[in-house]
């Protein structure tokens, strides 16, 4: 039988606000337990709880990004449930009338396709404490500083089919959220959270399968480790005679595998209504306006441009676009250098590689896109080879010089054109060489091709790498023949 | 519409109340009461009637996103039977 995936992902997202969203307390992260938490946040009797705009201000430009309706007026209600980390007893959030409708997000897949992922709508809400249970003599320690947070909460229509589309849908949230501003995206710090839901279908059946939902999974990594580690349980369940029965798996990263929750009864009884303590907001047309206009280029956007005015492929495109760092990097190499092709393929293939290999972000990066452009220019007017360009790169990177310039001067990496000096060193070379010489002469003429390749090698190295391999090709191949 | 003594202790576990046993039948009745009244209401016609957030016809007011509070964990933890390096203690929850 043939299997289809179907998948919807809740992804909540910690908002970049100063304070809280119903107090003025912090939210900055890693301060002492309970010291950003105040009566407002504790839930104390008497306290009323007054919006923070800047929350509000977020959450629509996120819908406003995610071409959503943004209705004129939004309520906030009460979701009851008892735990030590919520202490009112409820959690303020939305249900009936959240802050942003319907919308959608086209995203780019690996091979080059785009998705489009309907967007059900987005709520405000409010984090919970945290509980520590470690051992406190049989007790558990709360930590409230989190109480309060705001958080935007992003609930997708199942339109996913495989953890590869889930993962590039958060990946999509991630860079949007981050273009905007509205959050710092820092899965690690928890401020990017995701819960997916999973079920599955025979090919072509219309009717949607009983679904799991998987929590805790905050890595990009492990959402598709986890998506895909459900897929295969619930598929061998059922074909196995079973039935997958609705309920909240944990994803174990360590074990690589989901495992159920505690039955959760009445877990689904939230009693929401409306919240007594706040009022209706109201947005006008004017205000919604407003914040469309200072909405920065976004994602989609960009790899538009970047495929249709700097003729860059789409996996190119997607790739520079996935960050709004790494593409005002590349948009000012592109300036500066004014070829976007070979500044793509700088960008995407030795910057990036390096970036990797010490596991650093754009921002981190050491060479400056100045830098960068710098030494492309001396690529593009014929200054210096591909193979020296790399050690300038290099060198840029370890912060020997300041520009390819100084680079290329100190370390005399200027390619040889001139051919007078190129047939020196070939005839040093040939002279040095009389048995391969020897070899290469009395060879079948289909068997020399790959035996100049020596030659070349002994060339290049013989004049640092700055000999212009065209040049030397050539050359040497006149001179071979005798 | 009634509400039976199940209906009754489902509530109210939800709510974490205890009632006693001899309530039971003193509650139901009270509960049920409510919703007749509720039920009578039921049969308004509301078509076309915007559903009431909040009895008073005013919008949220916003707040400047600036941090006005100052650390009070000190002041505040008196209050708590228990807290241990500036955490609150209660009862072990298990997952």
């Amino acid at each position: 039988m043939q299997w289809e995936a179907v998948i919807g992902l809740e992804v909540h997202v910690q908002l970049a606000t100063q304070s809280k969203i119903f107090s003025g307390s912090s939210i900055a992260f890693g301060a002492e337990p309970n010291t950003q938490a105040n009566v407002i946040d504790l839930g104390m009797p008497g306290v009323l709880p007054v919006l923070n705009e800047k929350a509000v201000e977020m959450a629509i430009k996120f819908g406003l990004a995610v071409h959503a309706e943004i209705p004129e007026r939004s309520v906030f209600e009460r979701k009851n449930y008892f735990y030590p980390d919520l202490p009112k007893g409820y959690q303020t959030s939305q249900m009936a009338e959240p802050i942003v409708g319907l919308g959608y997000l086209d995203i780019p897949l690996e091979d080059g396709g785009i998705k489009r992922v309907r967007i059900h709508h987005a709520h405000l809400e409010e984090d919970a404490g945290k509980s520590l249970h470690e051992d406190f003599h049989g007790m558990t320690g709360v930590d409230l500083n989190r109480a309060g947070t705001p958080l935007l909460e992003i609930v997708s229509e199942p339109d996913m089919n495989s953890a590869r589309e889930a993962v590039a849908y958060l990946k999509a949230i991630h860079a949007i959220v981050t273009y905007l501003g509205i959050s710092d995206g820092n899965m690690a710090e928890g401020s990017l959270r995701c819960d997916a839901n999973v079920s599955v279908r025979p090919k072509g059946q219309e009717k949607l399968g009983t679904r799991c939902e998987i929590k805790n999974v905050n890595s990009f990594r492990f959402v598709e480790k986890a998506i895909n580690h459900e897929i295969q349980r619930q598929i061998e369940l059922i074909e196995d005679g079973g039935r997958v029965i609705q309920q909240t798996r944990l994803y174990d990263p360590d074990l690589d595998e989901t495992r159920a929750m505690r039955s959760k009864e009445e877990a689904n009884d939230y009693r929401y209504f409306p919240c007594p303590d706040l009022l209706p907001v109201e947005l006008d047309e004017a205000y919604i306006q407003h914040l469309k206009e200072t909405l920065p280029e976004l994602p989609e956007q960009k790899r538009q441009r970047f495929t249709e005015q700097l003729g860059l492929s789409a996996y190119d495109a997607g790739v520079l676009s996935s960050s709004r760092a790494l593409a005002e990097y590349f948009d000012r190499v592109v300036e500066l250098s004014g070829d976007a092709k070979l500044a793509a393929n700088w960008v995407t293939g030795e910057l990036s590689a390096q970036l990797n290999r010490e596991g650093i972000e754009i921002e981190q990066a050491p060479v400056a896109p100045e830098q960068l452009a710098g030494l492309l220019k001396r690529l593009q007017d014929d200054t210096i080879n591909g193979k020296a360009a790399k050690q300038v790169f290099a060198a840029l990177w370890a912060g020997e010089g300041h520009t390819a310039d100084e680079i290329i001067e100190a370390k005399g990496l200027k390619q040889v054109t001139d051919t007078g000096a190129i047939e020196a060193v070939i005839d040093e070379v040939l002279a040095a060489n009389p048995a391969q010489v020897e070899q290469y002469r009395a060879a079948e003429p289909e068997k020399r091709g790959k035996m100049v390749g020596f030659f070349v090698g002994q060339v290049m190295k013989a004049s640092k790498g700055t000999a212009n391999p065209q040049a030397v090709n050539q050359l040497l191949a006149k001179k071979l023949e005798g | 519409m009634t509400i039976n003594a199940e209906d009754l202790h489902k509530v109210a576990h939800l709510a974490r109340l205890s009632i006693e046993p001899e309530a039971t039948e003193r509650y139901t009745q009270a509960l049920s009461s409510i919703l007749s009244l509720v039920d009578e209401m039921q049969a308004v016609p509301t078509d076309g009637v915007q559903p009431m957030a909040h009895p008073m016809d005013a919008t949220q007011r916003l707040r400047i996103d600036e941090v006005t509070e100052t650390n009070q964990r000190e002041t505040l933890q008196r209050l708590a039977p228990a807290t241990e390096k500036g955490l609150y203690l209660v009862p072990r929850v298990v997952e």
